[in-house]
């Protein structure tokens, strides 16, 4: 049956609505208090708290009729010095912490009003506890009291606030609502100015906290479990034990309700407990007081019971006991409804379960713990760490309290460091937003200030780099005792192979890997790893272009590590820093990595790149980790002297593609500039000579250099859009990498000169600059122009001169693909090279339509555009050209 | 348009009597009253009930309340208090 609350009078209305309206002018005023004008207040009132505490506890046991004077006095004396022992120096005004080195401060707000509950059975604490959190944290407080409990309650808040307001505090701070009700409750709980609930109490106040809507700490019952396990020490456990269960008649809602003992040690234990002062029930009596003190209707304690003594429930029940007797002990056999005595009893009756194991006695600690107490508190007496730590991960519990008592440890603060605390937060278990002991955190907003932060960034090279014709014959300096030249059939038959051998040091057992051209598979790879490992070698020559560079860094890398999962490694990944994917870094055997680029283009001499390719699975897996770096790369122009003419023109605008990408990236840095900058300078240069004079000694070693030297830029500044493009395209089509970049350069420079869609999220950069940085290219290619837009356009326009001269098609139509064909693969293509990490880094963020639209400027290409040229607009984004369309005429 | 404007210096020691002498003051202020709130550095509960007041008593004699110079803490409280509609603010 649901009880129904039908709202107060108006009258009433008017009554509580002045409550809140002091409250909250006075949370208003109190956001104007500094930290030293808190802590000014808070202390008398801790005195004030201390010096009444006798007083509040007679007034409590008075009116309440439950628990010990003794005991609600030292509550008393906790709720208000431990608790200012633990806030005195806390900062809770303004900044209150500072992470300096993660550019974060905490800036502490106020909540403003807080309409809290207290309970029955912990009342002047409770309210001590709650009125000094309140001013250390600036909030206002509505008080509603259990009834019966009210007088002491208001006692108590009086107290407080009499001190508060003498000291300093706004008037109306704390307000106190007469004989609360339900309807009052209610009304309180959904009024719009009450910006929190602090429900401390039962099941039902608990409830009606977190039905309101409105953000509550809700804290409540619990049913704490206790494993005694047979290495404990047993009298420091049965004192702990007993001083806490009947520590205010047990009221307090961590204290021990079940203890669970190990078989071996339990008789001995239950007579420690009645050597000191228990009564043990035979089978009749523990029936005798599950048929009184427990209501079999509702599974819950009889309140006529709850803060009694022991001697006054055995003589309420009938039940005959010593007069000294402090506890009653009543053995069970299970938990649960049909164990009436394993509910919460907060009185100083226990039950006890003789276990045959430990895993039985887990058991039982968790059927306890979910029979009403999750989230709460449990107990384990025990010297074995494994114990503990296994009753830790089973018990659902926010206070695991170790070899200590129950309820004064809960509290925090005494028997262990937790924080201390009237206020029990139970976590989801128990229905709460919170699993701590309740503090001033929880009276707070909490603001997080962030500043922008830069991660650090990087320049990573492989650290021995020889280059100029004739470089080869740095091999001499590497002592091999087992060399494997990995390279393809046709560097062989032209002699490089030999040219190697020549000057590898003369005790060096060499092999020959020949693999085919192409991208590497993985059964290629995988042969190349057998010969690694039959020769036992200790050094591997990549002698070949991109492909035999990147089929030798895989080899390696799975021949130091055989355990590396390439399909994992490959995995994408935004940020190589935070990527899930974990490089190994044990190595079983030592290889030494050297690379001999015999192609201008790719660089893969010295970036942490290799694309592999699964036929089987029909999947590209690109690697990325700067441990594939070759560990030295040599240079030497003697390798691409015969190169083709268009295998030259492919590669050396790989080599430009990778200059300009690396310079408008968003991970540039003045590292890569320097690099990127000189790479595009010697392309435009000596690109069209080493085309069309092959034999030019001094064009082919600094179209070498470039390609190294770019790779250098994109090795640590990555590339961009162009080759996420090329990626799509080249595949789809089979169009050499070089080419399939070819075409698609003008239209990028053109599309990152433009006012971007989309932003690329970056730290890195302060604004937008891609277009500055192609004008800077421009004007370092003394291309001419005035404006920003004019040198962008200059560039496109001297790229495009390029490629003429390179006879590099400057459509995909000119590549001979049909119109229909291609319009079909669009969708698919741009899709294709969304899902490509290449563009992570370029200036502007990519949209799908945008990357369909630079596909089909791309087949277009000369003389097929309409839409705008760069150079159309000067804007207001000092010289970024607004090009909807950002096709190259 | 407002015809008479009435300046007046509030001193924050003395707040609430301050505002109540402002408050007689906007009998004959006519169409606007500006408060100097820059010797104003905090605000309490009773000088907040204060400025209820006068912000109803402009209303009724239909005058403008200007507020000049409030610091930002005291202008959060009128935020808190819902109050700052009733009035006009000065920097």
């Amino acid at each position: 049956m649901t009880e129904s609350v039908s709202g107060p009078g108006e009258d009433r209305i008017a009554y509580l609505e002045g409550l809140v309206r002091q409250a909250r002018t006075a949370a208003a005023v109190f956001t104007q208090y500094t930290q030293e004008d808190v802590d000014r207040i808070v202390k008398p009132m801790v005195s004030a708290g201390m010096e009444q505490a006798q007083h509040l506890a007679r007034l409590a046991v008075e009116e309440t009729r439950l628990g010990v004077l003794e005991d609600k006095a030292l509550k008393n004396m906790v709720a208000t010095e431990f608790v200012y022992n633990y806030v005195k120096d806390k900062r809770t005004v303004g900044v209150i912490r500072e992470f300096p080195e993660r550019g974060l401060v905490e800036v502490a707000d106020p909540i403003g009003v807080i309409f809290s509950l207290t309970p029955i059975t912990n009342p002047t604490a409770t309210v001590l506890f709650k009125c000094i959190m309140a001013i250390k944290t600036r909030n206002a407080v509505v008080f509603s009291p259990h009834p019966g409990a009210w007088r002491c309650c208001y006692e108590a808040m009086r107290i407080m606030y009499e001190t508060a307001v003498k000291h300093g505090a706004p008037e109306g701070v704390f307000t106190c609502v007469e004989s609360p009700t339900l309807e009052d409750n209610a009304y309180l709980m959904h009024h719009k100015d009450v910006a929190l609930i602090d429900a401390t109490g039962g099941r039902g106040v608990v409830k009606a906290a977190y039905s309101s809507g409105k953000p509550a700490l809700g804290v409540g019952p619990g049913n704490t479990p206790v494993y005694l396990e047979k290495t404990a020490d047993l009298d420091m456990a049965v004192v702990d034990i007993i001083t806490s269960k009947t520590f205010d008649n047990g009221t307090i809602c961590a204290s021990e309700q079940t203890v669970v003992i190990d078989d071996e040690i339990y008789d001995l234990v239950l007579k420690k407990f009645a050597d000191l002062g228990a009564h043990i029930c035979n089978e009749k009596e523990a029936a005798l007081l599950s048929s009184t003190v427990i209501d079999p209707a509702t599974g819950f304690a009889r309140p006529m019971a709850v803060g009694q003594k022991a001697t006054d429930i055995a003589r309420v029940v009938g039940l005959s006991v010593e007069p000294s007797t402090k506890l009653l002990i009543a053995p069970i056999q299970g938990v649960g409804r049909e164990h009436p005595l394993s509910a919460e009893k907060l009185f100083p009756l226990l039950s006890v379960y003789r276990a045959k194991s430990v895993d039985e006695a887990l058991k039982v600690c968790v059927d306890v713990n979910h029979a009403g107490g999750l989230g709460h508190t449990a107990v384990v007496f025990s010297r074995n760490d494994e114990v503990v730590r296994k009753f830790s991960e089973v018990i659902n519990a926010g206070r695991i309290i170790v070899n200590s008592p129950g309820s004064i440890g809960a509290i925090g603060g005494i028997y262990n460091d937790m924080v201390p605390t009237l206020s029990f937060g139970c976590g989801t278990g128990g229905g709460n937003s919170t699993m701590d002991n309740v503090n001033v955190y929880h009276y707070l907003n909490i603001k997080r200030v962030a500043r922008r932060t830069q991660a650090p960034m990087w320049f990573r090279i492989p650290n021995q780099i020889y280059f100029n014709m004739n470089a080869v014959e740095n091999l001499r300096q590497f002592p091999s005792r087992s060399t494997i030249i990995v390279t393809n059939p046709a560097l062989e038959q032209m002699g490089h192979v030999d040219i190697v051998r020549r000057y590898l040091p003369p005790q060096t057992l060499v092999h020959v890997a020949a693999i085919p051209d192409g991208e590497p598979e993985v059964k290629v790879v995988m042969q190349g790893l057998e010969a690694l490992n039959f020769y036992r070698a200790d050094q591997v020559i990549a002698l070949g272009g991109g492909s035999v560079i990147d089929a030798a860094k895989i080899m390696k890398l799975k021949y130091e590590s055989p355990q590396a999962d390439l399909e994992e490694l490959g995995a994408p990944f935004l940020d190589i820093r935070k990527r899930v994917a974990e490089y190994p870094t044990e190595k079983t055997n030592r290889l030494r990595l050297i690379a001999i680029p015999t192609t201008s283009g790719t660089g893969s001499e010295v970036t942490p790149f290799a694309v592999l390719t699964d036929k089987e699975r029909g999947r590209k897996v690109t690697l990325t980790d700067y441990s594939l770096s070759p560990d030295v790369a040599i240079v030497d122009p003697q390798f691409v002297m015969s190169m083709p003419k268009g295998l030259t023109a492919d590669t050396g605008i790989d080599c430009l593609t990778h200059g300009l990408e690396a310079a408008v990236s968003v991970y540039a840095s003045s590292y890569t500039d320097a690099n990127a900058l000189q790479a595009i300078q010697l392309a435009f240069k000596y690109l069209p000579i080493a085309y069309e004079q092959p034999h030019d000694e001094e064009a082919r070693t600094m179209m070498h250099n470039a390609a190294c030297i770019a790779a250098l830029a994109f090795a640590n500044a990555s590339v961009g859009v162009n080759h996420a493009l090329a990626h799509a395209f080249g595949a789809r089509f089979g169009v050499a990498h070089g080419r399939a970049n070819a075409v698609m350069l003008p239209h990028v420079i053109a599309y990152n000169a433009s006012v971007p869609t989309k932003f690329m999220p970056s730290p890195h950069q302060r604004a937008y600059t891609a277009h500055k940085k192609y004008a800077m290219i421009a004007d370092l290619l003394g291309l001419g122009g005035d404006t920003i837009a004019e040198k962008v356009e200059n560039l496109v326009a001297a790229t495009k001169e390029l490629l003429d001269r390179l006879a590099i098609p400057r459509s995909i139509a000119e590549m001979g693909i049909s119109k229909e064909e291609f319009e079909r693969a669009v969708p698919d293509l741009a899709k294709i090279a969304f899902d490509d990490p290449s563009w992570r880094t370029n200036p502007r963020m990519p949209l799908v339509s945008e990357l369909e639209d630079l596909f089909r400027s791309a087949y277009r290409g000369r003389g097929l555009a309409k839409a705008a040229s760069v150079s159309e607009q000067e804007t207001a984004m000092d010289g970024v050209a607004h090009a909807n369309k950002y096709h190259v005429a | 348009m407002p015809t008479n404007t009435m300046w007046l210096k509030i001193d924050g020691e003395r707040l609430v009597p301050a505002l109540q002498e402002a408050l007689e003051t906007l009998d004959g202020a006519g169409g606007e009253v500006v408060l100097d709130f820059s010797s104003v550095h905090r605000i309490d509960p009773s000088a907040l009930r204060a400025m209820e007041n006068f912000a109803g008593a402009a209303d009724d004699k239909n005058a403008r309340v200007v507020l000049q110079s409030v610091n930002i803490d005291v202008y959060r409280v009128f935020k808190l208090m819902k109050l700052a509609p009733r009035f006009s603010f000065l920097a």
